[in-house]
């Protein structure tokens, strides 16, 4: 993975900016942090539905509710930790701080009992992602080329899911090996972590953002957040994000709808995985080359043509393999592309916020979109929910593209 | 710190993180192996055809050993005695005089699952759908249908509606009769459609009346359905797992009221009467209880150390009189066969 990666730019010939030159090794090392805290986090999440049902004996409706938490939590937390990372002018710390919280929150699971200790962990879990997500973001903007960004969030991501497609094997092999050893299995997870932490504590530079000394004020964080340049790429993220439909509820339908996507059920998430792993990097560079923007537009095409494809009466294999490939395209096409487009968008000092910014505006308005498909899908079913969000989306892709339209000419000097 | 100083530094980590994860697994591996050869061989019993003659006990044995897990019969005049092991192997099991239904999981990197219908020689006569972690099945009295729910899980992200049931009925040599989460479900006249609607722990009346647990919203309700309609009517609230006794007159089930979550008090509710009376086990039980006669019923319960993996079967008068009493050490999925 790692060697590929480095060696590719070499060996194809798309001409233009920033080819032949290697991802910064600040990404890749970023990028393998990820893929160990992720292995780890995934390890966690992939069976947690069984120790909480066979284990603590939590029935499906309480496990739901913990679900919800994940969602709220890291919202806010995320904008803290940007603004922190940019305040301090050191976003690694910030972001060692995020991933500290995450590893001591699986050994914290050892001795958890009970709903409200397993909540808690769970949640300071999120805490920490919530916490780390933009300071990162902001160090792998730091440390790329201008040109290349879109390539170096391609690596990073690539990197990041191929961790969280390996965490449930690694899970389930060590389930095989001492059954029933939930316990194993938080204790693997936090030696993981805290290999990811050491990686990026000892390795990860300490790249600064701001001079010493020159603290950065909210008013100033505000202004350039809520300012023309960014204004216009937000106002899009957040019109597609209101139209995006998880993918539990994707998922859901393909279920619903043939014997094939239920039994395989657990592996559905894996192959939209494999899709974006596969497709991060030369979506990443695409976007390079073509627009920022455009490609993140062309991503949401992609999506349109998922829910159609989930929309339809009747299944199969091959339409939920391409329900996959799509959605795996939808995310190597927006998730590290967006930031690659606002970290140009705001100057140095305010990256992490400006991240944070669109980030969060995106994760709220899925919620708020999920809010709703639940309802339309309690009200009128899965197939006229999915073809009323096509509807949607359709309508929301040209007007989204209006507004990111020439927005990478206003790209900050900084 | 120098290049050499940080390599040395994340070597020492990742040899103290390998070495003390490895330790780890190694020590539970080990204790595993320790425990199951300490363990004093459970006392087998005769042949399984004379057991078939009489009435009998079908469980899942959970004494550890080699035999851990194989579905095991013994006479009800001698419960607690020594056990005849059938070649099969059950994560859960239900039986009838001629038919019994098995759901396992064959656990690995990727653990599959499968449900089994088999004759009175415990030999696999039709495959059924099963789409997840093994729940709860149960045969209709005469073996003619068959229930079986499953959990399917999915992915690990932060997504209503990720965790669900599905729970298929089926007819022994037959076609699917349903998923019955796709029935309708009638709560207090009002039709629920709510995504997060949940159906599982079927005990069927007769062959076209069932009883079930529904959810939705955090509530739970005793249901009864019919085959015939695609119906399912709610009867009464905070009932799980509920099983009809063998007169037909009441339903004993597990219900939370205001315990905290994941614990369950064992009830028994009067179809007729719409009296709920609590039983005397006072331990949280998670099981779909089997009825060993008009008088009593019988449930799984976990070992109360936590090392063990092992069950015992327990049963207690279904009036709400009395104690618990042990039945069977070292099982788990009774069903009462007469």
């Amino acid at each position: 993975m790692y060697v590929s990666v480095r060696n590719r730019p070499h060996s194809d010939g798309t001409g233009n900016r920033g080819v032949g030159r290697r991802v910064s090794s600040t990404v890749l090392l970023l990028g393998v942090v990820s893929l160990l805290t992720d292995v780890s986090s995934e390890m966690v999440a992939s069976i947690l539905p069984l120790y909480l049902t066979a284990v603590v004996g939590l029935s499906p409706i309480a496990y739901g509710f913990l679900d919800g938490i994940y969602q709220g939590v890291s919202a806010f937390v995320r904008l803290a930790g940007g603004y922190a990372g940019d305040r301090g002018g050191q976003p690694k710390w910030v972001a060692v701080l995020g991933y500290g919280t995450s590893a001591l929150s699986r050994i914290a699971l050892l001795p958890a009992a009970g709903f409200a200790a397993i909540t808690a962990v769970i949640t300071a879990d999120r805490l920490g992602k919530g916490l780390r997500t933009a300071p990162r973001d902001a160090l792998i903007a730091e440390a790329s080329e201008p040109s290349m960004l879109g390539r170096s969030f391609g690596v990073h991501r690539a990197l990041d899911t191929f961790g969280a497609a390996l965490g449930p094997l690694v899970a389930f092999a060590l389930l095989a090996t001492v059954p029933g050893s939930y316990d194993s299995v938080f204790v693997v997870s936090f030696a993981v972590a805290v290999l990811g932490l050491a990686v990026l504590v000892l390795f990860v530079p300490n790249l600064r953002t701001a001079s010493r000394g020159a603290r950065l004020g909210l008013r100033r964080v505000a202004a350039e957040v809520g300012g023309r340049r960014l204004r216009r790429p937000l106002l899009a993220a957040g019109l597609l994000g209101l139209v995006t439909v998880g993918d539990g509820f994707l998922y859901l339908a393909l279920q619903d709808r043939d014997d094939f996507a239920a039994t395989w059920f657990p592996l559905l998430y894996v192959g939209t995985s494999v899709a974006y792993l596969g497709l991060a990097v030369p979506l990443g560079r695409l976007a390079d080359r073509f627009g920022r923007g455009r490609v993140l537009v062309a991503g949401h095409g992609a999506l349109l043509a998922c829910y159609l494809l989930a929309a339809l009466p009747s299944g199969g294999l091959s339409l939920t393999l391409a329900v996959l490939l799509c959605l795996g395209v939808y995310y190597a096409a927006t998730d590290g592309v967006l930031p690659a487009l606002v970290s140009r968008l705001v100057s140095a000092q305010t990256r992490g916020s400006g991240i944070a910014a669109a980030q969060t505006v995106v994760v709220l308005a899925r919620f708020g979109s999920s809010l709703l498909f639940g309802l339309l899908w309690s009200l009128q079913g899965p197939q006229w929910s999915l073809l009323l969000f096509a509807g949607l989306l359709a309508v929301a892709v040209p007007v989204a593209a209006r507004l990111l339209r020439d927005v990478e000419r206003d790209e900050a000097t900084a | 710190m120098s290049l050499r100083v940080r390599l040395a530094v994340l070597g020492t980590v990742a040899l103290l993180a390998v070495v003390g994860a490895a330790g780890y697994v190694w020590r539970v591996r080990h204790t595993q192996v320790s425990v199951e050869a300490a363990a004093t061989p459970v006392a087998t019993g005769g042949a399984l055809e004379p057991l078939r003659g009489q009435p009998h006990l079908v469980f899942r044995s959970t004494a550890l050993g080699a035999q851990y897990g194989r579905v095991a019969v013994v006479p009800l005049s001698a419960p607690g005695g020594p056990r005849t092991f059938t070649p099969v192997s059950c994560e859960r099991v239900y039986a009838t005089a001629d038919r019994a239904v098995c759901l396992s999981a064959e656990r690995g990197i990727l653990t599959t699952y499968s449900a089994r219908l088999l004759d009175a020689d415990w030999r696999p006569t039709q495959d059924l759908p099963l789409t997840g972690v093994p729940s709860r099945t149960r045969l209709s009295a005469d073996g003619s249908l068959v229930a079986t729910t499953s959990f399917v899980s999915g992915d690990s992200y932060a997504n209503p509606g990720q965790f669900s049931t599905r729970t298929v009925v089926t007819r022994a040599g037959g076609a699917v009769v349903g998923d019955i989460e796709q029935f309708k479900l009638v709560v207090d006249g009002r039709t629920v459609t709510a995504i997060d609607k949940n159906l599982w722990g079927v005990t069927f009346a007769d062959d076209d009346r069932f009883y079930a647990t529904a959810a939705s919203g955090g509530r739970t309700w005793l249901v009864e359905g019919s085959l015939a309609r695609r119906t399912v009517t709610a009867l009464h609230s905070d009932v799980e797992c509920p099983s009809l006794s063998p007169d037909g007159t009441r339903v004993a089930f597990k219900k939370r009221g205001d315990l905290p979550p994941g614990r369950w008090r064992l009830a028994v509710y009067d179809l007729t009467t719409g009296v709920q009376t609590l039983l005397s086990e006072v331990r949280s039980v998670d099981d779909q209880v089997e009825w060993l006669d008009d008088d009593t019923v019988l449930y799984g319960l976990p070992r109360a150390d936590a090392a063990s993996a092992s069950s015992d079967v327990w049963a207690v008068p279904a009036d709400g009189s009395g104690e618990p009493r042990l039945l069977v050490a070292d099982a788990w999925s009774p069903a009462v066969v007469r």
